[in-house]
């Protein structure tokens, strides 16, 4: 069965484009196929800086014949819609069509129209180009003279050449047919930039990508990632170090170069003394490179060495570009001792205002007026916020209010610092240093930094009372000031990761076993805000942490029905409580008691739902009358129920939900011997409706736990 | 001179004047440097303006180009107040503008099978001249010596055809080739001992003066004046050069839109322009290039029909 090899030659294409370029061109170009009936055996596509490409293995030569019954109008309809028909159809005339008949429109024209499968070779002359022209790039352009026309051909940046070869591995593969705005088409590729720049005639993947090879291009993005990690591990193990590993960085340095050689540079131990992140986020952000350890140091120390990854085998086996590098490295390293040396400084211009260097910094943030949200107003407002939020906080969560407040009041001002300003990735990080030399508390400290925490649902969660503080603070502003001014998260879009937010607080409270009525914090919350208190706002954020402690327990395996029946009930906006609930419900339902009496439970509930539906008025909330002439199960099952009501009751206030479960259980005998001998719809009507009542107190004590009807199976 | 003293691996100016043949070479008009204060090259009508409209258009220059914020009182060995950057635009961007790019390095000494060349994604943005444009950085070992630019909008206006602008860092760039860590070491004539003159002879008491005014004396009240002043001019020279469907006085107006620019970046630097405020100065500059812009396409180099 013949491949298509098919390559887009190109300048330049950003790296963090690349990886989705490839998936995308394989995605769009097979899905073609298969909608006009070519499948494939496999397919796989590549990117390296300078081209995609895109191998389809066992394609069929031809596209399969294609069968369809047209049906056309009944015979003796009027002569325009039998023309119309035969028109529609391909047909000359009524006798190439044969007449069937249904039993509701009686006899009628149908035409069997057949089409011959094209050549896959033509398909994909009229596919190739197409997906080229829509290709989703994040970002594209127009160049040369043809982009004096509106309709020129956009890409990511400048394309040059495009190989299309399709045939059996036996025969010489054919050119797809096709031209793009000037762009030829063919079987040529090129090699290195530098290295190997000439032309090379290519025939199928195979040779395509061992030709490729020797001319100095790896074109699988895995295998230059391999190579890479392997010899920077290897130099600087050859050098008794240890390289720091970091994927994102290797991805994007994998997508710098087609020919990867891994080299090693340095600059002056006396640049040691920055800090370790900053150093770091300094050679990777300006430089792209790795920093490395020094083997067995126990605090991280970093080494005064770097790796860089070039494109080349230079002449020199890499001297000078492992000395250039190290040049830029120095500079960068420079500009950052710098800031690092001004930070601890202090502002002149802010010296009468405060006496600390962090302090300061504080100052200049709300003298600058720097916005936070346009509605939100400024950071220096927020930073007032969540001061006064973070000493509420601490007396619930145990904290020190006067730290809390002071955490609170530095936790933003590294924002203004020279180093936070280059690398804002350091933030946080930075204030946490520069708040230590300015003696702070180390509580403090540690807060600057650990307020921003967790960031996700695997980032460290802090556990100092005082970082609580800060942390729920700073969450519960962002998400009250947001819902205050409909800034949502909707669909796949959520600009202020608000998510993010709202499940930190939930990992907060939770994994600290903090206790917190969330309604009331985020109406405190609001009424700090320009806005002000705002139930409906406060009702829906509400509804969005129930909606994310739902995703967070179904991630960690729990019920999501049992969670419903939780939240079902009125008032839950105890987290732990809520957590705590869900897990004695779920070890309750586990037990045989529990089983049958969520199935007594929905029995009653059952009976109940169709006697609202008949009657919309009926209402059998009203206390259960006891009859003496009641039968043995229904009284057993009245004293029962109030019981096991006050029993629940008296447990949940306790916040023992296991005992509550206990207290239900009781019910499950009563209930069943009830049904078995107790007819609830009896000829008597006053009867009938004192057990209806008696059910409805049944369903109303099983609820003081949980809302049964929301639990399935 | 000797020629050895032209050799850009030895002087600065060897250096300017290897690209300016090179370029020259490549069929573009070698014009001077724009005789106002601005930011980049980009700046210049030569690049600006005539980038718009549909004729072909070809040129390099050096630009003196001034970043009040970057100054360090000449305490910087890699940070300038005023530097100089050679600037090429080329009318429609040829399909070879990489590789006569890469040929312009190797004219300078930069020996593609030693260094490292590569171009890393830099979208580049002016939002007060409303333009963008996709290309990259140019790294030689890690450094970036220029950038690299296909201009897809400037002043508002879809380019048609689109332009590939290229920008060097002249110092940086000399300094590579020169070998020297520190700016004001670069040798400028390309002479020895007693002849020869150095970066900082040139320019080190410049920036250090600069940098005083700068950040710390520049009259901030004037500043904001000028810039009420010079928008306020280059609104009304667009409409008195109003002539329906030609425009007479686009150039004059678009020098009060570059003076409009530098007052802003100097307000900037002396720190009185609040992070809100910042936004609103860049849009009534970007309002004043676009009006500049949308002019030029009623003149004879606009190409108006």
């Amino acid at each position: 069965m013949p491949d298509l090899l098919f390559e887009v030659f190109s300048e330049e294409i950003p790296a963090r484009m690349q990886a989705q370029a490839a998936e995308d061109l394989r995605k769009l170009v097979t899905q073609a196929l298969v909608d006009r009936g070519l499948t494939y055996e496999g397919a796989a596509s590549f990117a390296t800086p300078r081209r995609l490409a895109l191998h389809i293995a066992g394609l069929p030569a031809q596209q399969p014949d294609v069968r369809e019954e047209k049906k056309g109008p009944r015979v003796g309809a009027p002569d325009a819609a039998v023309q119309g028909f035969l028109k529609s159809a391909g047909l000359t005339s009524l006798d190439q069509a044969t007449i069937e008949s249904d039993p509701k429109k009686g006899e009628f024209y149908v035409a069997i129209v057949e089409k011959k499968g094209g050549a896959t070779i033509d398909v994909l002359a009229e596919v190739l180009p197409a997906v080229l022209k829509n290709f989703p790039w994040p970002k594209s352009m127009r160049w040369g003279a043809a982009s004096a026309k509106p309709e020129a051909l956009r890409w990511v940046r400048p394309l040059h050449s495009i190989v299309a070869t399709f045939g059996p591995e036996t025969e010489e593969p054919e050119i797809v047919p096709f031209t793009l705005d000037g762009v030829s088409v063919g079987d040529i590729t090129y090699g290195h930039r530098f290295l190997a720049p000439g032309p090379i005639k290519v025939r199928r993947f195979d040779d395509y990508v061992s030709a490729l090879e020797k001319a100095k291009v790896v074109l699988d993005p895995a295998r230059r990632k391999e190579i890479i990690l392997a010899d920077a591990k290897d130099l600087s193990f050859a050098q008794g170090m240890e390289l720091v590993e970091d994927e994102g960085l290797l991805n994007e340095v994998a997508g710098l170069v087609e020919w990867p050689v891994v080299l090693m540079g340095e600059f002056d131990e006396a640049f040691l003394d920055i800090p370790a992140e900053v150093i770091r986020a300094t050679i990777r952000a300006n430089q792209k490179c790795f920093v490395l350890k020094k083997r067995d140091a126990k605090d991280g120390a970093l080494a005064n060495k770097f790796l860089l990854v070039s494109n080349i085998v230079a002449t020199d086996n890499g001297k000078a570009i492992a000395a250039g590098n190290g040049r830029v490295v120095r500079a960068r390293l420079s500009d950052a001792l710098y800031f690092w040396e001004t930070d601890r400084k202090p502002l002149p211009d802010y010296a009468d205002k405060a006496a600390k260097p962090l302090d300061q910094r504080l100052e200049k943030l709300k003298a600058m007026n720097v916005v936070f949200h346009e509605k939100l107003g400024t950071q220096g407002a927020r930073v007032e916020r969540i001061v006064a939020l973070a000493q509420h906080l601490a007396k619930l969560v145990g904290a020190d209010a006067a730290k809390a407040a002071r955490a609170a009041t530095l936790a933003k001002a590294d924002l203004m610092t020279e180093v936070v300003g280059e690398f804002p990735e350091t933030q946080g990080l930075m204030g946490r240093r520069y708040a230590l030399l300015q003696g702070e508390d180390a509580s403090v400290a540690a807060a600057i930094e650990e307020h921003y925490k967790p960031q996700g649902p695997s980032d460290y969660v802090p556990s100092d009372p005082v970082s609580l503080s800060v942390a729920l603070a700073d969450k519960l502003d962002t998400l009250a000031g947001f819902w205050a001014i409909d800034e949502k998260p909707t669909g796949s879009k959520d600009p202020y990761a608000l998510r993010r937010a709202a499940l930190g607080v939930i990992r907060i409270v939770l994994e600290n076993n903090l206790r917190l009525r969330l309604d009331a914090v985020v109406a405190g919350a609001q009424g700090a805000l320009p806005g002000g208190a705002n139930a409906d706002a406060r009702v829906d954020l509400l509804a969005f942490f129930a909606d994310r402690l739902k995703v967070y327990l179904r991630d960690k395996g729990a019920r999501h029905d049992l969670i419903d029946a939780v939240f079902a009930l009125d008032g839950q906006d105890d987290l732990l409580m809520i957590v705590k609930r869900v897990e004695a419900l779920a070890a309750f339902l586990d037990s045989e008691d529990g089983k049958n009496l969520l199935a007594g439970y929905k029995r009653a509930a059952n009976i109940l739902k169709a006697e609202e539906k008949k009657d919309k008025d009926a209402d059998y909330t009203a206390v259960y009358q006891g009859r003496a002439d009641a039968p043995d199960a229904e009284k057993a099952l009245a004293g029962a129920v109030a019981s096991a009501t006050s029993a629940a009751a008296a447990c949940v206030a306790k916040e023992d939900f296991a005992g509550a479960m206990k207290a239900l259980a009781a019910l499950r005998a009563p209930v069943d011997k009830f049904f078995e001998d107790v007819t609830v719809n009896d000829a008597d009507a006053g009867k009938r409706l004192n057990r209806l009542r008696l059910l409805s107190a049944l369903r109303g004590a099983v609820h003081t736990v949980a809302d049964f009807s929301k639990i399935g199976g | 001179m000797s020629n050895a003293a032209l050799d850009p691996a030895r002087s600065f100016q060897g250096l300017i004047l290897t690209l300016q043949k090179f370029w020259a070479e490549q069929g573009c008009v070698i014009l001077q440097p724009y005789d106002m204060e601005v930011g980049a090259g980009t700046f210049h009508p030569a690049t600006t303006l005539r980038s718009l409209g549909s004729k072909p258009w070809k040129a390099a220059y050096v630009q003196p180009s001034r970043r009040p914020k970057d100054g360090r009182y000449g305490e910087n060995p890699n940070r300038l107040q005023h530097y100089y950057q050679f600037q090429v635009i080329l009318k429609p961007s040829p399909p070879d503008l990489q590789d006569l790019y890469l040929r312009s390095l190797e004219a300078i000494g930069v020996d593609a099978r030693l260094h490292d060349i590569r171009f890393v994604e830099d979208d580049w943005e002016s939002p007060t001249l409303g333009a963008w444009g996709l290309g990259w950085e140019c790294w030689c070992d890690g450094m970036e010596v220029s950038q690299f630019t296909y201009f897809q909008q400037v002043a508002g206006i879809e380019c048609s055809p689109v332009s590939g602008e290229l920008t060097y860092g002249l110092e940086r760039l000399a300094m590579y080739v020169q070998g020297v860590e520190n700016v004001y070491d670069l040798n400028f004539n390309g002479l020895e001992g007693t002849d020869k003159v150095t970066y900082g002879d040139v320019f080190l008491q410049a920036e250090q003066e600069y940098s005083r005014h700068n950040f710390e004396h520049a009259d901030t009240t004037l500043l904001f004046q000028q810039f009420k002043d010079a928008e306020a001019e280059c609104k009304a020279l667009l409409e008195k050069g109003d002539a329906g469907e030609r425009h007479l006085m686009v150039l004059p107006a678009y020098d009060q839109c570059i003076k409009a620019s530098h007052r802003f970046n100097l307000l900037d630097a002396r720190g009185v322009i609040s992070v809100t405020e910042r936004q609103s100065y860049i849009l009534r500059v970007r309002e004043l290039a676009k009006a500049c812009g949308a002019a030029w396409l009623k003149t004879e180099a606009g190409a108006a029909g």
